[in-house]
């Protein structure tokens, strides 16, 4: 490239650099420092774990793909991009994110929900998925928790506090994000077994649904590795089907299914501890301890209660 | 000497020895000093009194003790850490986890195992063959660091690229707080609600309590294994091969790197065949089903041979077992050289390794070191070992200015820090070269909820000054702000 050309691509980073600096500086400013304030993403799980007050300010992340270079397999976007948007331009590069992909919902949203999809068995959890992430804390000052690259034990660890804490210890600008290659073969299938046998006569199943009957399994990867494991669960009884069921509304611990002999409608999530009911069950009350851990971290990021007021992660299911 | 004398008849002593027999509780000069330091080139720490607790309650009767003479505690495992995390300062109480080492419970089915913090890493997995199970992360050290450490740390090794480090691999932990308090963070069955403590603890570097036991998550075998020994006449073309790797979209168990100075000295060591006229070799694992680890390895091969390098496929389990031999004895070659060794940890984006690695050939020779590099290339995680003989006089001050210049160097392409030997003492103040003043007040915060005296393992991580800001805002949550 000639110097020219050079230039040009230095002017267009800086506009670029500039603009996102300004799209977090604006974020910040926006939520200042004093009132209560509430940010929306999608709002398709707006009420998870509480609501907020009456009337109370709501504010938007930034929005867009910020960076995004294929050959690290990282890329750095607006916590308010709609998450479809994200696998879209990842799709281009043949690779995708390990967010859940809910319409309408956005990167912020499903990172600060922190609820796996039904793939967490394969690809692993939710929670991992986060590098990097700019918060605007209580006092309204931007914070970097993390770092860009795809190991990194620099500090604490606030990338996986952030995830799952409804915007009640920050409220998240921009994240930067591990991608993953997207796989060659997909496929759903079904039938009735024993999800345990299922499970083990498997290498690496993406996927295990059980309503106490049939079995739904998703495999991916390589077309051959696909078709192998299809065949044995074939000899256990699955046929190929469209795709899974749909999940029940509320997400409960499975072992509280057990522990009630529940008779309803379930699906079970086997592997990852989760089920899905369509009526709520009562649920293990949480360990003093880890509630009045929860106490002491909120009183820390947001003594006074501003920030996102009216969610408790403990009560989001 | 004054210091281990008075000790003797310290009453906090007397109080630990109230609550673990006398043997557990040590104060023996020989014993302090060997628990003053690490695998670190730190010197100068201070052991107060060393436990070794064998249960849950007696870490607790050891904080308890503790608390009440107003002494801090550092956590220790094996002592194997390369940041200083396990180096006592100011004689704390030294809580060493390491006779805590049993395998406590095996659900193959659940993939789930429980374990003490003192096991060794390498021990875990030996147990779990019988399951076709491992425990993934596998540190180079893995034969004698313990998974409390590994936990401490938040430990990465060769097969940590497509599967993770260990936070990827620890559902729950239980937890001795500095209030004494036995806690469990996270959920074994992977479900857990609220925020994630478990995710924040790991990696805490002893900071927020004392480990007790641990919930890892088991990985099966891999039903086919395929490991490629590529060779390069350049490190650039070893590093694009890397890149190049990577940007096809292919994430391979381990891809690890090995340059020439290192692949003598472990060929001189012990024997792995590694060719001698390359100037760096790259070890790639791919492992899985036997058609994708066919594919894979065919398209890493022909990655490596567009870029000039030459591809050996291991033909046996043997053959491959030698090639990680060599790798995983490269720490070991390197006494032959010379006495001492500082290891460096530092990570950059996976296309800029090239450039980063001659940045450190330049640094190094500026400053009239050796060095030798063997790391895991696939994630960025540089390992530039500098070699000198500490006898010489004025090396250190080269040592450490060839280091600030590495670490500087590795940041300025938005590199991070550290990859996994954490950040102890050796970097906390680089700490603000890459985060600002609110990004470390933040990280203070975190620590106070856990630990609001700062009586875990003081003195590390955070650069003072981060936790020292704002003490009014440590008030309680007003009534109603859960909803
Ligand atoms: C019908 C339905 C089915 C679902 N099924 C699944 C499923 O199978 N698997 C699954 O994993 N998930 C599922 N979800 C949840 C989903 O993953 C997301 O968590 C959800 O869609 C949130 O995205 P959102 O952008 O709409 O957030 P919103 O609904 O707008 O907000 C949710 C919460 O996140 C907070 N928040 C939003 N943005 C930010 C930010 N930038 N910083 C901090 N906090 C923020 C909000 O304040 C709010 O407390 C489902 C959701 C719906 C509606
Ligand atoms: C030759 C060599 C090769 C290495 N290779 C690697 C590698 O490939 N990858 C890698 O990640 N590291 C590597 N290391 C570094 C080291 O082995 C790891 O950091 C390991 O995790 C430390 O374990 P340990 O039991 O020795 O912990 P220690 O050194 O005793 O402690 C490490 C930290 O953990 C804390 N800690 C220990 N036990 C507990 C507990 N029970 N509760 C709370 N905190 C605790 C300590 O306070 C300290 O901060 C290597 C080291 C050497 C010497």
């Amino acid at each position: 490239m000639d110097s020219a050309g050079q230039a040009v691509i230095a002017e267009v980073l800086e506009v670029i650099e500039k603009r996102t600096g300004t799209a977090l500086e604006s974020f910040a400013a926006e939520v200042g420092s004093d009132d209560p304030v509430a940010v929306e993403g999608g709002r398709t799980r707006w009420e998870v774990g509480g609501r907020c007050p009456e009337g109370i300010r709501l504010v938007r992340a930034p929005a867009g793909i910020r960076e995004f270079d294929p050959a690290d397999m990282t890329i750095r976007v607006g916590a308010g991009t709609p998450v479809e948007e994200l696998d879209a331009a990842l799709a281009e590069a043949g690779q995708r994110a390990n967010l859940p992909l809910v319409s309408g919902a956005t990167v912020g949203g499903v990172l600060a929900v922190g609820r796996d999809d039904v793939y967490a068995l394969g690809r692993g959890r939710l929670r991992d998925a986060l590098l990097e992430a700019v918060y605007v804390a209580d006092d309204g000052r931007l914070v970097k928790a993390g770092g860009p690259t795809v190991k990194n034990v620099s500090g604490f660890d606030l990338c996986r506090l952030l995830v799952g804490s409804l915007g009640t210890l920050g409220l998240v600008g921009e994240v930067i994000l591990r991608t993953w290659p997207r796989p060659a073969a997909r496929l759903w299938m079904a039938g009735q077994c024993d999800p345990a046998e299922l499970r083990r006569k498997l290498y690496w199943p993406c996927s295990i649904l059980w309503d106490g009957l049939t079995v739904w399994l998703h495999l991916e990867g390589h077309e051959s590795d696909v078709e192998a494991e299809a065949a044995v669960a074939r000899s256990l009884g699955c046929e190929t089907v469209d795709g899974p069921p749909p999940l029940p509304e509320c997400r409960v611990p499975a072992a509280a299914l057990e522990a009630q002999e529940f008779r309803g409608r379930y699906l079970v999530q086997v592997g990852t501890g989760s089920a899905y009911v369509s009526e709520p069950v009562p649920l293990p009350e949480p360990d003093p301890a880890v509630v009045a851990l929860h106490r002491r971290l909120k009183a820390q990021f947001d003594p006074r209660g501003r920030l996102n007021p009216g969610r408790d992660p403990l009560a989001a299911t | 000497m004054k210091l281990l004398k008075a000790s003797r008849k310290d009453p906090l002593l007397r109080d630990l020895r109230r609550v673990l027999p006398p043997d557990r509780v040590r104060v023996a000069p020989l014993e302090r000093s060997i628990m003053g330091r690490d695998a670190s080139i730190f010197e100068g720490g201070q052991a107060g009194p060393v436990c070794f607790p064998i249960s849950t309650e007696e870490v607790q009767d050891c904080v308890d003790a503790a608390r009440r003479h107003g002494r801090a505690v550092v956590p220790r495992g094996a002592g194997t850490g390369l940041a200083g995390g396990a180096v006592p300062l100011e004689e704390p109480v030294v809580v060493v986890t390491t006779k805590m080492n049993r395998l406590l419970s095996v659900d193959a089915d659940q993939a789930v195992a429980w374990v003490q913090p003192g096991m060794i890493n390498l021990d875990l997995s030996r147990a779990l063959a019988p399951y076709g199970l491992h425990f993934a992360p596998d540190p180079s050290s893995q034969q004698v660091c313990s998974l409390g450490g590994n936990v401490g740390t938040n430990a990465g090794g060769p097969h940590c690229l497509a599967l993770g480090v260990t936070s990827a691999h620890v559902l729950a932990v239980e937890v001795v707080l500095m209030s004494g308090e036995a806690v469990v963070l996270g959920d074994p069955d992977g479900w857990g609600p609220g925020l994630d403590l478990r995710g924040a603890y790991v990696g805490s570097e002893g900071m927020l309590g004392i480990t007790t036991a641990i919930a890892v998550r088991l990985t099966p075998n891999p039903p086919a294994v395929q490991t490629l020994l590529l060779a390069f006449d350049s490190v650039d073309e070893a590093a694009q091969t890397v890149s190049a790797v990577i940007a096809d979209g292919i994430v391979p168990a381990a891809i690890e790197m090995m340059d020439k100075n290192i692949i003598w000295a472990v060929e001189n060591f012990v024997g792995a065949g590694f060719p001698l006229d390359a100037a760096a070799v790259v070890i790639v694992e791919v492992d899985g089903l036997p058609g994708g680890v066919a594919a894979e390895a065919d398209r890493v091969a022909e990655l490596a041979l567009e870029r000039g390098g030459r591809v050996r496929r291991a033909a046996d389990d043997h053959e491959r077992a030698l090639i990680w031999k060599g790798r995983k004895s490269a720490f070991g070659a390197i006494a032959q050289i010379k006495p001492n060794y500082y290891l460096h940890d530092t990570v950059v984006p996976r296309t800029r390794l090239a450039e980063v690695m001659n940045q450190v050939y330049e640094i190094v020779e500026e400053h009239d070191l050796q060095v030798m590099n063997v790391f895991h290339a696939g994630d960025g995680n540089l390992h530039p070992l500098l070699l000198y003989d500490r006898r010489e006089p004025g090396v250190m001050e080269r040592v450490h200015a060839a280091g600030s210049a590495i670490i500087e160097a590795s940041l300025a392409v938005g590199g991070v820090l550290s990859g996994e030997h954490g950040i102890g003492i050796e970097k906390r103040d680089f700490m603000p070269l890459m985060f600002s003043d609110a990004d470390l007040d933040a990280q203070a915060r975190l620590r106070r909820a856990f630990d609001p005296d700062e009586m875990a393992n003081p003195g590390k991580v955070l650069p003072t000054g981060a936790s020292c800001a704002d003490v009014n805002t440590l008030g309680k949550v007003p009534e109603g702000v859960w909803g």
